[in-house]
């Protein structure tokens, strides 16, 4: 029987709930993003602005809204863009280690450790400072920082699954690498990638907000967490819930996440779940 | 063991010159004429031929990534465009800033993670685990600027503790450096100490389901004695890992929180170089970047190896 644990619920409760505020923001925001009020600048938290109005007197709920949006956008393109490089590459190094020629994988893990020897906020660094800040290379320069991520995780848990019975079932009916790796490996694996998954999207989350808080990531006037932050900085001593609601969003968004990860692992892994049952061993493995 | 050296400083040796490859591709070849992106739209045609011949850009890039890295072998890394002193110079003075920054981070978050998540493993279950689990939830998903940001509301503007940006310089006298350090560094530290502490904690517990401990505890040792003479020596080697890794984190993260403080670190040089299109300043100290996480790597490898016989056998 499956039973959701609390981190589940949690962090479940809280991803849908940002998640449906960044679906409403494309229909509807309490306030026009782009709209100033001089007249109504800073005014603080309150009936009329839930979340107060920043030196442009822009809403910051409905800058928080779309910025949230935004901020799922990229981190969820970015780690689409790392899982469907890097699993294949995985699946592609292990499938050869397994059949021989250990010539590809070794290429393979070496380039893997190359990307991982540049800190993936230099590496986001070096790309726009080439090829200019904008919301589209922050999203390849989080995504190249996720594809060796993937590509291990996929690797490691492929080359546990290779040596299995039912995969030399498999060749023995006459299928070939490519097709066991997709047919009989990856649904074997994917949990691990799901699992994966969301803890890469609330590190992209991290990055992205990292990225436009330096200027790097989405440009004005498109609404971005980060970049509101920065610019509450110099505001923060009259006008502090220009940081601590943008902030707090990051945060829960985050945290959502991030619990969320844990109850799927903890739903998926049918090694914790048996011991939970029998009670030896609780949720430990965080 | 000498096999397994020589295996390391090979791979070494080749990772770190495919990664300057990288980054010379990156930075020189990629943008087409750095010495057009360089000057921007102001530069005459004069000009930027002097600035090409002054560079060295007049001759074939296999020249020129050559030229580069011997430069650098030999401690030459060019001359910056736009504030004329060697490069050289202006890493050191930055680096004096930006290295004990990292140390600073990295100690406090060893200092912080380790017992925690030492004393949560040993009471696992209690209150005081819960607890410290639940920061380390609430660290990880905290963003360090943001943090910053906060710590700088609280102890600078309504404490008056901490001034919250800035900083004086080493002739200043070192404790008023280590204090303008201090801010940053916890803002550095907090999220890797959430991780770290995490690591620890499931370390220790997979260490203590091992059968050499209840040897021990057979032995007629108490849970704490068993942990302590042979357990924590095995429960290292991850943290050992995750510790090397953050250093490159720390760094990174380095330079966003240089920005959020003032500090005149790399960080803040690399962006001003990028604003100002210095590439030569920009290349050098990601290449150094890039350098000193390699390194790291490679210090770690020969700490496991120094921690564990077994992988000295070159066949890991």
């Amino acid at each position: 029987m499956k039973h959701f644990s609390i981190s589940f619920i949690v962090g479940g409760g809280l991803s849908v709930l940002f998640l449906m505020g960044a679906l409403l923001s494309f229909f509807w925001t309490p306030y026009d993003v782009e709209l100033l009020n001089i007249k109504g600048k800073f005014a603080s938290p309150g009936l009329e602005h839930l979340m107060g109005t920043d030196h442009f007197g822009r809403d910051i709920l409905s800058m928080v809204m779309v910025g949230t949006r935004n901020a799922i956008a990229v981190s969820l393109i970015a780690v689409g863009i790392g899982a469907t490089i890097g699993v294949p590459l995985g699946l592609w190094a292990a499938a050869t280690c397994m059949n021989g020629s250990r010539l590809i994988d070794e290429l393979l893990m070496r380039g893997n450790d190359l990307i991982f020897a540049f800190p993936s906020l230099l590496l986001a660094i070096l790309i726009t400072a080439v090829f200019g800040p904008s919301i589209i290379n922050a999203i390849i320069a989080i995504g190249i920082f996720n594809i060796p991520v993937f590509a291990r995780i996929s690797r490691g848990a492929a080359l546990s699954i290779w040596p299995k019975e039912y995969i030399s079932a498999a060749r023995v009916a006459g299928k070939g690498v490519s097709r066991i790796s997709y047919e009989h490996i990856l649904p074997n694996i994917l949990n691990l990638l799901i699992v994966q998954a969301t803890i890469q999207f609330s590190i992209a989350i991290i990055a992205e907000a990292s990225l436009s808080y330096v200027g790097l990531g989405s440009q004005p006037p498109n609404p971005s967490l980060g970049r509101m932050l920065n610019e509450a900085q110099t505001m923060i001593f009259f006008a502090p819930w220009l940081a601590y609601f943008p902030g707090g969003v990051i945060v829960a968004l985050v945290l959502g996440f991030n619990l969320m990860g844990d109850g799927i692992r903890d739903l998926l892994d049918p090694k914790l779940r048996q011991k939970s049952i029998t009670g030896k061993v609780s949720n430990d493995a965080s | 063991m000498i096999s397994f050296l020589l295996k390391k400083i090979t791979s070494l040796i080749i990772t770190l010159l495919v990664s300057t490859g990288v980054i010379f591709i990156l930075i020189e070849v990629v943008p087409g004429d750095p010495v057009a992106f360089m000057m921007g739209l102001s530069g005459s045609t004069d000009a930027a031929d002097a600035l090409r011949l002054e560079l060295g850009l007049n001759v074939g890039p296999w020249d020129r990534y050559f030229d580069w890295v011997s430069g650098m072998v030999n401690g030459n890394f060019g001359i910056s465009y736009t504030y004329r002193v060697p490069v050289v110079e202006l890493i050191r003075e930055r680096a004096l800033v930006s290295v004990p920054l990292t140390i600073y981070a990295l100690l406090l978050s060893t200092v912080i993670a380790i017992p925690a998540g030492l004393i949560s493993a040993t009471r696992r279950g209690s209150l005081v685990d819960t607890s410290f689990m639940g920061f380390a939830q609430l660290g990880v998903a905290i963003p360090n600027f943001w943090f910053a940001i906060l710590l700088v509301l609280f102890f600078s503007t309504t404490l008056k503790l901490f001034s919250a940006s800035g900083f004086p310089g080493w002739d200043a006298g070192f404790f008023i450096c280590l204090k303008a350090l201090t801010l940053p560094a916890i803002s550095l530290a907090l999220p890797q100490a959430a991780i770290l502490s995490r690591v620890m904690r499931s370390s220790v517990l997979d260490v203590m389901n091992e059968d050499y401990i209840r040897t021990a505890r057979a032995k007629g040792l108490s849970k704490k004695q068993a942990l302590f003479r042979h357990g924590l020596r095995n429960a290292m080697i991850p943290v050992l890992t995750i510790l090397g890794l953050q250093f490159s984190f720390l760094l990174a993260g380095g330079i966003i929180i240089e920005s959020v403080f003032s500090l005149p670190g790399l960080g803040r040089l690399v962006f001003q170089s990028i604003i100002q299109r210095d590439l030569i300043v920009v290349k050098s100290i990601v290449t150094l970047l890039v350098f000193s996480v390699v390194t790291i790597t490679f210090i770690v490898d020969l700490l496991y190896a120094a921690v564990d016989p077994r992988l000295r056998e070159g066949n890991s």
